[in-house]
């Protein structure tokens, strides 16, 4: 362990630390009030380190969702962190071993991948273990103190709770609708998909998680046809 | 809603920290060259959005005790979010909405 890289590290991860603070708590919040344990939300968090992903996967939990819907749901969700960990494996010192290598894929997120990737130096499993340890404190400390104060809370306040996890959802989606047409016409289309699935009869049959994978698929692949991004351009739209 | 039991709750939770973690540790562990299709690079760019999109409608509309209150929360998460408020302020504030709409029909009833 080198003291100096582990202390940059961690000084770089103080600003995604405090930002999950604030996500994680309204995590904790929604899943207690949804029937989830205070211990579940925690570990939920602790083993998981995702924002949709971990809230979807919650959703299904709570609609006691089979562990193939779940685990497609998870997959789906969360494979562009596929990508990233490709980065980050051209990024680490050569000389990383195979389990430094395990341990830092544990902590890819979006946040800390994109901390990652703009530092200069090759990343170091010290830096990396600082990077990913205060935003994990952040996430799972969050959730604690989110689960634990709802319980706390009168019944009328908690009914009205009940739609933090779907705003958040909202806000994690409107900003960049806003900025790139392509994210707005894949979200209108996939929201229109998912009322028609929802309220169409016949159709309800399939069951939530399902169509949720059915529409991301094919609105994404249907977007990624008509509106191809690379990763390069992104920044310049 | 109460009582998910226990065990169903560990192998989900199990299922869930597995699948993400395999996502993440495979290129870590096996791959090193980068993905250069465009095609695939856009389609995850897109699944964050599409899949966020199709959870949250309609289940908002059913999320609270009725719908009028819920349409009012959905109304202010979006106009919050479009002014480019933070994930916690528009939870807050999509659920203050419903909170004092459910309250108004309360009282009427």
């Amino acid at each position: 362990m080198r003291y100096e890289e582990f202390k940059e590290g961690i000084r770089d991860g103080i600003p995604i630390c405090l930002g999950y603070i604030s996500v994680s708590v309204a995590f904790g919040m929604t899943a207690v009030l949804s029937g989830i344990p205070v211990w579940a939300a925690v570990l939920i968090s602790l083993t998981n380190v995702t924002s949709a992903g971990q809230f979807a996967g919650t959703n299904l939990l709570v609609a006691q969702g089979t562990y193939l819907e779940l685990a497609l749901t998870t997959l789906i969700i969360n494979i562009r962190y596929f990508l990233m960990s490709l980065s980050v494996s051209q990024r680490v010192e050569q000389r990383m071993g195979i389990g430094k290598r395990l341990a830092v894929a544990f902590g890819i997120t979006d946040e800390i991948f994109a901390v990652s990737m703009q530092r200069k130096k090759r990343l170091s499993a010290s830096y990396m273990a600082g990077l990913i340890l205060t935003p994990v404190l952040g996430w799972t400390g969050g959730t604690l103190i989110g689960a634990t104060a709802t319980s706390l809370m009168p019944p009328i306040l908690s009914a009205a709770l009940g739609i933090a996890l779907y705003g958040m959802f909202i806000a994690i989606i409107i900003p960049p609708a806003r900025v790139h047409k392509s994210v707005l016409y894949a979200v209108l289309l996939a929201v229109a998909l998912s009322c028609l699935f929802y309220w169409m009869p016949g159709l309800k049959k399939l069951s939530g998680g399902w169509s949720i994978i059915i529409i991301t698929v094919a609105v994404s692949a249907l977007m990624a046809w008509k509106f191809p991004v690379s990763t390069e351009d992104e920044e310049d739209e | 809603m109460e009582g998910i039991r226990i065990g169903y709750l560990l192998g989900g939770i199990a299922v869930m920290a597995v699948m993400t973690y395999i996502i993440r540790m495979l290129p870590m562990a096996i791959f090193r060259k980068k993905i250069d299709n465009i095609f695939i690079q856009s389609f995850l760019y897109y699944v964050p959005y599409t899949v966020l999109a199709a959870m949250t409608f309609p289940a908002i509309f059913y999320s609270t005790q009725s719908v009028p209150s819920a349409s009012a929360g959905c109304a202010a998460a979006v106009v919050l979010a479009y002014r480019g408020k933070g994930l916690l302020i528009v939870a807050v504030g999509a659920a203050a909405a419903v909170f004092i709409v459910q309250l108004a029909m309360n009282m009427m009833l």
